[in-house]
């Protein structure tokens, strides 16, 4: 017999021997019936981060810091008596791994919810898969504005302050200090750049941004562009860059001989992670501005920062504490807040019609903007100096929307942390 | 033209790091006829070693030649302990092997110093003297142009006035005569290993502190333009890798300057294509022997 | 010397014609080659249904990508193992499929056209844009050898996704596109899993794509491959055109991974540069070489391996339980570490390949049990 139909017949074989041994299949034509992911004592919750590759750096810390807070919330009873439990899958920033762990959540772990999946690209390639398995897609970790679209994604919601707002803040602050001098913008070539520009140019006027330039993360000289906006005389330079691409840009101007004044978006003005890329070189970064809308990691002075580095302590081991440490634990409580909010008969459209209900309030300066017609996250934030070393906050909140509206100031005060660091029901 | 200058001697910075790391390349392919993927995580585990020494001691040199010798140790440790048992039948094997070890060393290296970027000094001061109100070169820069134009003319001196280059070339071209001649064939891949893994270490140690910082991937795009630059000049030709890397370092930064840093992938790529669909064995190379 | 040639991983593993035997195999199947292929396909295609019944929606996930990988492979397989000709841009070639058929779905989405001819028409779009491209970097690729083809198949493999970028209108960057997919047909029930019907079309598209290249590598057209590959010399005195038949390997090859290409993309119902990166080029390269190259079902092996190995690796590695520190750092790391060592041992135990490997044991237990 010929080698090849022999091999044939013996996997035919061993196919048929499967086939027979596995279970009957279930029946195409009905409903799956309970939630998925949630029993009487648990609530089973996953998500998407690079814990490996380049991009691991620092986002890798984001969902152990969400798990302990969980931990720590079960240890203190749980939500309505169920504990949760939060698996999170390496997928290296890579589309295409994601494709295979979040399906790996959704199908095999039965997940009840998707919460905090982490990036541009690599989330926007489940949106449709999570859609069509009505899996609520909660919280995702990045600026972008495609995570509100309700019409088209209804079970997916933002977190972050998108970058639209974040440049229309950053504007309002160089209309207001810098007055009369040649602002500049270097961006990330892709919906990062392109949202931050936006929001920029809606404030400052869309010719008064002298020299825009862009740079991909594959290609990491940036000195011509740098050179560029030398060359061009820019006294004030906006920069929507990830941190590794803001040290760059820093310090190659001043290699460069180029000391502008640096308005910088959230993403990459974390002074204690730019200051651990540049080593000795962090006195560039005097005089920075950056933005954010969560409490400073170091200010423990701040109620919620010191409640979550004490959770942190009891329960995220020897991890550093720093921004995505909070950044990870915030993102945790408005989790539970959620599941407050939905009830104690947990279902996903209990949970959806929960957050567009709205009205959270937690470690954020400036408010959730969630509604039915709204699924983008924070909606403003404070600005951020570094003077002498320290990074801190100055200035009134800022709030605005991602379109053409005003930029106000948010005058409401943020509530304390409760003694327990778990939200009320 | 101010910006014309900036960019060509910003070109030629960025292409003398590319070099360095190209001639460990070359060297390797001369040395054991194989093109070595590993070498970018093997020079990011010797920067690792450097790193190490650095801060323990305070010392940038200190770290410096621990870097070397880490290079050195691990050429050596990879040629005995891995790549002496691969089949040598089929080149395909050992690039296998390589991307293997890529994956290991790279691994090993993030659980043992984290998945951080790790900031990098550097021996003299990066701030370029300026003409005019163009910035040209640094110090440092001169120091990489300085360590490049050293290891060129000792691979020159090597290859071409010593008898054990003689005998490197000969146990990599025809192994099975070089035996019979009484070469240590063994040894002297042993030896060629080491000294490109050395090499490979030196460059990491030059571009690392121009990038984003140590980072087990630190080498990851640096490979693939210095692999670049090493087929552009001919795999055969040490000078061949210095032009093709000052070659490969301009296209990238009047690109980049000109056009946009995204569009510098694609005039690799055409500058690829147009060098070896002219010489399809490189600049620098000695042979044709390809009939159409 | 000048010169390098790749040859297949082991000679053991080459395809020795297997002898003859006149053995309880009906005239009409020993007799064409077409036909035994044909059932065969239609066999394995029976019971790849039977099993897609009885698999949970996560495994026909995993199926339908193994399926969708193995066109890929199979490709690379007759291209690298075949005719002797090394890709390192693979990858990029399933970004041109993908890419083509996202924009030819979303283009009939648009249009309001639907019905059950839209899918095998974008994917036929897919396989044709790619051939062209193959035959683009064919047509240089037969002027290189070795290092030299390697160079300029790893720059394809970078500048293919970079160029989303740079042509950012039409393929968004980095966030890249969604793709218009219809559900499973009504006639199949109303809550019909999604992940069973993807098998279903991924698997066809392997099915075919074996079936053609299992003819192709048995027909004159694979003798003049192969005897490219032993021996450009001797081949061309044959009266073997030699780049010709070089361009049309490349062809060949980039056909069946622009319809991987475009099978992922409607698996992943998206398209990104991230998803077709260098490290998938560099992947696939290791899948074929592990599944090994003497014959097809090696890139079965391969593709396996793809869509097993990093799933395996992750079970286990959450079996240790550490501190959390600990713990974080091992995370992800460990799959990748033992991916490695994993690959480094089989190419130094078994360089044949996983079928080499497999085609030893089973030579040594024929030789034990003589046949009949």
């Amino acid at each position: 017999m010929n080698a090849l139909t022999r091999r044939g017949l013996s996997l035919a074989t061993a196919a048929v021997l499967l086939a027979a041994v596995a279970a009957c299949s279930e029946d195409a034509n009905t409903p799956p019936a309970e939630v998925p992911g949630v029993t009487a004592g648990e609530i089973v919750v996953g998500t998407h981060m690079p814990l490996t590759g380049p991009a691991a750096a620092g986002y890798s810390e984001i969902a152990p810091a969400s798990k302990a807070y969980f931990d720590y919330v079960n240890a203190n009873g749980g939500v309505n008596g169920r504990k949760i439990t939060y698996k999170f899958l390496d997928d290296g920033y890579n589309p295409a791994n994601t494709q295979t762990v979040v399906r790996k959540l959704v199908l095999e772990d039965k997940v009840f919810a998707v919460l905090n999946g982490l990036g541009t690209p690599t989330h926007t390639g489940v949106l449709d898969f999570l859609k069509t398995n009505r899996v609520p897609d909660l919280f995702v970790a990045s600026g972008s504005r495609s995570w509100n679209q309700p019409d088209k994604y209804p079970g997916t919601f933002g977190f972050n302050t998108d970058y639209t707002v974040e440049g229309k803040i950053l504007a309002t602050h160089i209309k207001a200090t810098h007055p009369g001098k040649k602002t500049c913008f270097f961006g990330q070539d892709d919906d990062f750049g392109r949202d931050s520009l936006v929001g920029v140019e809606q404030v400052l006027g869309a010719g008064a941004v002298v020299a825009k330039e862009k740079y991909v993360t594959s290609n990491q000289n940036v000195a011509p562009q740098i050179g560029a906006l030398k060359a061009a005389g820019c006294e004030v330079v906006v920069l929507a860059t990830v941190p590794g691409f803001t040290a760059l840009s820093v310090g190659t101007a001043a290699r460069l001989g180029f000391k502008p004044s640096w308005v910088v978006s959230n993403v990459g003005s974390d002074y204690l992670t730019l200051s651990k890329v540049l080593g000795e070189g962090k006195v560039l970064l005097e005089g920075m501005v950056g933005i954010s809308n969560l409490p400073s990691p170091v200010d423990l002075n701040d109620p919620w920062t010191a409640a979550f580095k004490k959770i942190h302590d009891q329960y995220n081991g020897s991890a550093p504490f720093n921004g995505n440490t909070v950044y990870g634990m915030s993102v945790a409580y408005l989790f539970v807040q959620s599941l407050l909010a939905a009830g104690k008969d947990l279902t996903r459209e209990g949970l959806i019609a929960a957050v567009e209900k709205g009205g959270f309030k937690g470690p954020g300066f400036a408010p959730f903007r969630y509604s039915k017609e709204n699924h983008s996250g924070m909606g403003g934030g404070k600005l951020t100096k570094v003077t002498a070393g320290n990074q801190e906050f100055f200035g009134p909140v800022y709030e605005t929307d991602s379109a053409a509206g005003p930029v106000n100031e948010f005058k409401d005060e943020r509530p304390a942390p409760a003694a327990n660091t778990i939200p009320a029901a | 033209m101010d910006r014309f200058v900036f960019l060509t001697f910003d070109g030629l910075s960025k292409g003398a790091v590319l070099a360095a790391f190209a001639l460990a390349l070359v060297l390797i392919w001369r040395a054991a006829r194989i093109v070595n993927f590993a070498q970018g995580a093997m020079a990011v585990a010797a920067a690792y070693a450097g790193y190490s020494v650095t801060s323990a001691t305070g010392s940038y040199w200190l770290g410096f030649a621990a870097a070397l010798v880490g290079g050195l140790l691990i050429g050596v440790v990879v040629e005995r302990a891995v790549m002496r048992f691969v089949d040598h039948s089929s080149p395909l094997s050992e690039v296998i092997v390589a991307l293997g070890l890529v994956l290991v060393v790279q691994a090993v290296l993030g659980m043992v110093y984290g998945n951080e970027f790790l900031p990098a000094g550097t021996p003299f001061s990066r701030n370029a003297l300026s003409v005019g109100d163009v910035p040209l070169l640094s110090r440092y820069d001169l120091f990489v142009f300085g360590a490049v134009l050293l290891v060129l003319l000792g691979l020159a001196l090597l290859f071409t006035r010593t008898s054990v280059g003689l005998r490197m070339r000969a146990s990599a071209f025809a192994p099975e005569v070089s035996r019979l001649l009484g070469v240590n064939v063994g040894g002297m891949l042993t030896l060629g290993w080491a000294l490109a893994s050395a090499v490979g270490a030196l460059a990491a140690l030059l571009v690392i502190p121009t990038e984003l910082g140590l980072h087990p991937h630190a080498m990851d795009l640096v490979f693939v333009s210095a692999f670049t630059a090493a087929v552009v000049g001919g795999l055969d030709s040490p000078p061949g890798a210095v032009v093709g890397g000052l070659t490969v370092g301009l296209i990238l930064s009047y690109v980049s300057g000109y056009l946009g840093s995204d569009v510098t992938p694609m005039a690799v790529l055409v500058l690829l294509l147009a060098v070896l669909l002219v010489r399809p064995g490189g600049l620098f190379s000695s042979t044709v022997a390809r009939q159409a | 010397m000048s010169e390098q040639t790749i040859t297949p991983a082991a000679p053991a593993a080459a395809p020795a014609p297997a002898p003859k035997r006149s053995v309880a195999l009906p005239g009409f199947l020993s007799g064409s080659t077409l036909l035994r292929h044909l059932v065969l396909a239609v066999l394995a295609g029976v019971l790849l249904f039977l099993l897609t019944q009885q698999l949970d929606p996560f495994r026909n996930f995993q199926l339908a990508t193994v399926a969708a990988y193995l066109c890929a492979t199979a490709g690379l397989t007759l291209l690298v193992g075949m005719n002797g000709q090394l890709s390192l841009g693979h990858g990029a070639l399933m970004a041109v499929g993908a890419y083509t058929v996202a924009l030819a779905q979303n283009a009939f989405a648009d249009k309001g056209i639907t019905g059950n001819q839209v899918l095998p028409l974008s994917l036929a779009l897919g396989v044709l844009v790619t051939m062209a491209a193959g035959a683009v970097i064919g047509l240089a690729a037969a002027r290189l050898r070795g290092p030299y083809l390697a160079g300029v198949t790893l720059a394809v493999a970078v500048a293919v996704p970079a160029a989303t970028v740079t042509f950012d209108e039409t393929f968004n960057s980095e966030q890249g596109l969604s793709v218009a997919v219809e559900p499973p047909p009504l006639s199949l029930g109303l809550y019909f899993p999604n992940e069973r019907w993807q098998a279903w079309v991924a698997l066809t598209g392997a099915l075919l794509t074996m079936l053609l290249l299992a003819n192709l590598v048995r027909s004159r057209v694979g003798r003049n491959l192969r005897a490219v590959r032993d021996d450009e010399v001797a081949a061309r005195l044959a009266g073997i055109h030699v780049g010709r038949t070089q361009v049309l390997a490349f062809v060949v090859s980039a056909a069946s991974a622009g319809l991987g290409g475009g099978l992922m993309a409607l698996l992943a119902q998206s398209v990104s540069p991230g998803a077709f990166s260098l490290t998938l080029s560099l992947f696939l390269l290791m899948a074929v070489v592990i599944g090994g190259l003497g014959s097809l079902s090696g890139a079965v092996w391969g593709a396996v391996l793809l869509v097993a190995l990093p799933d395996l690796t992750h079970d286990s590695a959450q079996l240790v339980s550490l501190s959390p520190a600990v713990a974080q750092r091992l995370e992800g790391n460990l799959p990748l570490a033992v991916f490695g060592l994993t690959l480094i041992v089989v190419m130094i135990a078994a360089p044949g390949g996983v079928q080499g490997l497999l085609r030893r044991i089973g030579a040594r237990v024929r030789r034990r049990a003589p046949a009949r």
